[in-house]
């Protein structure tokens, strides 16, 4: 019906021929449209997050409006338990729901390049694509290069299987891709929703947000829901873990290539140098982190997010969980003859997640951390509207 | 044989479960909706009314005891019982360590009800999220729940409270009871006999929505009545607001409101004006048009502004009927034209120049016109023009049983020793008619908890006289 009236709106103001096109909402955009003027007649959820004191600036929700709230809902289900007109209710209100369906069209919308952005659709295909591409890619260079994949390498050196230089040349490429790629998508994002100049105050509060995810929080500290509507910091730390853990690894990695190209000073590395710091810490921080958010995710409660994205929810997590658990068992691995083996794992998996990270879970962070530098900004701003009390 | 048993599922019923099992008693608590529907009227709720003599958290100010006691008086009209009003209202002054203690989150006041930031405590994300940490602290503190477990009858030995027997014909005895299953605002037969038929021939009762929950059919309060307790209010007393027509026949809740009454004119069906729209802020005014619309021909009314209005009332939930002039609204919204384009002239011309402002009581009056309209005042002259249907919306009814401050249910003005009763049952001993934002809530807390208490006593001499 929504969408009916869009059109409709739309065909009178092309038939006036003034104003330049609006964009047509799609079926999931509507739903949330029409979501947010229910919520923006009730406003009980505005203590939970940013996403209802964002909606309260609004009295009608465009299609910029819409992906850029979806993107702010962190899908902690507050509003989803406090609602009074959440399902069975004939108003059907769930929105975490709703906004994660529109989060994956901004995520598939925004794609660079554009087609690519159909993987989003079909994401644990494309995940299991790209792990069989990796891995396959590593163990076919390892035969050819020794012959056999249980054989030791000597001096128990990556470098003995894989030359330094060929590693840079398959990973840097690929990784500089994924950077453009996700650059490029948000810069649109940016655009379309048109957020203003940013203020280093504003830049630092979307940062804080960030980094602190205070809207998993709960608006009360006391967390989010997962299975039912206890609420729990549960999703919090775990994503704390995830995050930093993978912070922490690419801290290691980072540390590793100075060493390499500054001192010249080659892996392997001891135990207490600081790359192996890093990496172990952030590996296991990694480990625990992806596993608790899988077990979270398995118990998550149906009507919450989108069951259909479960499977690029879960794989994401898996290819992380994976990257660290290989890591960690490539360092016990060094001195026996499964190296090339775990060595293989290792970065097939690594290049799988690195060849996915513009078209997967990965996404989400950078498009949230738009979305919440849009709102520190926005409300800095003077609001448009001068409503009367209710 | 359990304790205490509490029937109902909303604030009060909650607030007595979870007093009853901290005093030590064992506690059932029925609730006659299923899972997914429970918490009765408070799932709907947004605040609590507190008393205050200094900034607290989340209010400003304070609120004394005095304030607080002359609001109530002056919103009921004195159809209200001293004694009790000022044991509900102290209470709300210490009840929030408790509520929070339980799991209840507060909020600063949301944004369009900035009117009551001294006086309201919101609860954050509403009324069901409040209902849901209710639910789960009794729960962990052992409180037994069972859902659609409606109560058919009560089982009575004198004054005394036996047993209940449920819908599915299940005999429950307790050693204390309460009752705190909500008003009958959803039963549709008994609102036409209260309302019965006017003057018109009409039944209004039919065309009334009802903002609150299915579920309080008022079994309970009827078949309390009919044993010979002691019973209190009009049965046409309730809180009512005007609506909008569209929302669903319940659980309409708060977002089916219409806020723009204030910024233009409301007629009826005949396309007639009948009562001054800018009397007071809204906020102020919205609990008497439920009455208003509901003495209209048809029950119906409607509010229409101009697009000056646009931005400066909350976002209604439907969108409003729009048209480009005065008769063509007139058509749109099937009223008799020519009346209406003449009531809404006959107001434009009386508006005398003013400064508008709708944030305060402005200068913007008629002249000379019947009824006045004596605030915010401009004619509706600037289209698109917007009309919204309103209907009188029910959010319950203040017949109830007739209390002492130990919440107990009276026969023949005596108290039963072990009959208790909290919530809406019994909110008519403090408002016999009017509202005031967060009422409710404080006479809901304030009862549940006391009846909780007292119903686990009660327990205790039962336990001792049989031992």
């Amino acid at each position: 019906m929504q969408q009916l009236e869009s059109l409709t709106r739309e065909a009178s103001t092309l038939a006036r021929g003034g104003y330049p096109t609006i964009p047509i909402l799609s079926a999931n955009e509507a739903e949330v449209g029409r979501q947010m003027t229910v919520c923006n007649s009730c406003r009980y959820c505005e203590g939970y997050c940013a996403v209802f004191p964002a909606m309260t600036r609004r009295l009608e929700f465009n299609k910029a409006d819409i992906n850029y709230l979806a993107n702010l809902c962190h899908n902690c289900g507050a509003c989803l338990h406090a609602c009074q007109y959440a399902p069975p209710h004939e108003f059907a209100i769930n929105v975490p729901q709703a906004m994660a369906k529109v989060r994956l069209e901004t995520y598939t919308d925004y794609a660079w390049p554009p087609a690519l952005g159909a993987l989003y659709k079909r994401n644990g295909l494309a995940l299991s694509l790209a792990l069989v591409v990796g891995l396959a890619l590593f163990l076919a260079l390892a035969a050819s290069g020794q012959g056999s994949l249980l054989q030791g390498a000597t001096g128990a050196s990556f470098y003995a299987v894989f030359p330094h230089n060929l590693m840079v040349s398959l990973f840097a490429p690929i990784f500089l891709f994924a950077l453009l790629a996700l650059g490029l998508g948000v810069r649109r994002f940016w655009h379309d929703v048109t957020p203003g100049a940013a203020s280093a105050a504003a830049v630092g509060d979307a940062a804080d947000k960030v980094l602190r995810l205070k809207f998993l929080g709960g608006g009360h500290g006391a967390g989010c829901n997962n299975a039912d509507d206890a609420f729990s910091v549960a999703r919090r730390r775990c994503h704390h873990l995830t995050f930093y853990g993978f912070m922490l690894c690419f801290a290691a990695t980072s540390v590793a290539t100075l060493y390499h190209y500054l001192f010249g000073w080659e892996a392997p590395y001891a135990f207490g140098s600081l790359p192996k710091l890093l990496g172990i810490s952030g590996g296991v921080a990694l480990l625990l982190g992806t596993a608790g958010l899988f077990v979270l995710n398995l118990r998550r409660h149906p009507l919450q997010g989108d069951a259909a994205q479960k499977p690029m929810d879960r794989g994401f997590i898996a290819l992380l969980f994976l990257t660290a658990a290989s890591g960690l068992m490539l360092m016990l691995a060094r001195a026996t003859p499964a190296l090339t083996l775990v060595l293989c794992l290792h970065l097939g998996t690594v290049m799988a997640l690195f060849l996915t990270l513009p078209y997967g879970k990965f996404a989400h962070g950078i498009f949230r951390s738009a979305a919440l530098l849009k709102w520190a900004i926005e409300k800095r701003q003077p609001n448009p509207l001068q409503l009367g009390d209710d | 044989m359990v304790d205490v048993l509490v029937i109902g599922g909303g604030n009060a019923a909650l607030c007595a479960a979870l007093m009853a099992r901290e005093a030590g008693a064992s506690v059932l608590l029925i609730e006659a909706s299923p899972r997914e529907w429970r918490g009765g009227n408070s799932q709907h709720t947004r605040n609590l009314r507190c008393m205050h003599d200094a900034p607290q958290d989340v209010l400003i100010d304070a609120y004394s005891e005095e304030e607080y006691w002359q609001d109530l008086l002056k919103v009921t009209g004195g159809i209200t019982d001293e004694k009790l009003a000022r044991l509900a209202i102290r209470a709300s002054s210490s009840c929030r360590d408790w509520m929070r203690r339980h799991g209840v989150h507060f909020q600063p006041p949301l944004s369009g009800a900035l009117h009551v930031a001294r006086t309201n405590a919101f609860f954050m994300g509403g009324g069901k999220a409040l209902v849901n940490a209710y639910f789960r602290s009794a729960e962990q503190l052992g409180v037994e729940v069972r859902y659609d477990t409606p109560v058919v009858s009560v089982e009575l030995d004198g004054d005394r409270f036996v047993a209940v027997h449920t819908a599915k014909g299940e005999r429950i005895a307790a050693k204390s009871c309460v009752l705190a299953a909500g008003g009958f605002e959803s039963n549709r037969e008994w609102l036409r006999e209260a309302w019965g038929q006017n003057a018109r021939g009409e039944w209004p009762s039919d065309n009334f929505l009802i903002r609150g929950t299915r579920f309080n059919e008022g079994v309970l309060l009827k078949h309390m009545i009919a044993a010979g307790a002691d019973a209190i209010g009009d049965p046409t007393q309730a809180h009512m607001v005007a609506i909008d027509a569209r929302a669903p026949l319940y659980d309409g809740g708060i977002c089916t409101r219409i806020d723009c009454v204030s910024l233009g004119v409301v007629v009826n069906r005949e396309g007639d004006r009948f009562y001054d729209e800018g009397e007071d802020f809204w906020p102020k005014r919205y609990a008497i048009w439920g009455r208003l619309v509901a003495q209209q021909p048809g029950q119906i009314a409607y509010s229409i502004t101009d697009q000056k209005a646009i931005g400066r009332f909350m976002p209604p939930v439907f969108p409003g009927t729009v048209a480009n002039t005065l008769p063509e609204l007139a058509r749109l919204l099937g009223l008799p034209e020519q009346a209406f384009v003449q009531t809404v002239q006959d107001y434009n011309a009386a508006c005398r120049p003013g400064n508008f402002d709708h944030t305060a009581l402005d200068d913007c009056r008629t002249a000379g016109l019947a009824p006045a309209k004596t605030h915010w005042a401009r004619p509706i002259d600037t289209a698109p023009f917007y009309g919204y249907a309103l209907r009188p919306g029910v959010t319950f009814t203040y017949l109830g049983l007739k209390v002492d401050e130990r919440a107990a249910v009276h026969f023949g003005g005596r108290p039963s020793p072990n009959l208790f009763v909290a919530g809406e049952m019994m909110a008519g001993n403090v408002l016999g008619q009017g509202y005031t934002a967060g009422v409710g809530m404080a006479i809901g807390t304030a009862f549940g908890r006391i009846a909780g208490t007292q119903a686990a006593l009660a327990a205790k001499k039962v336990h001792h006289a049989t031992a």
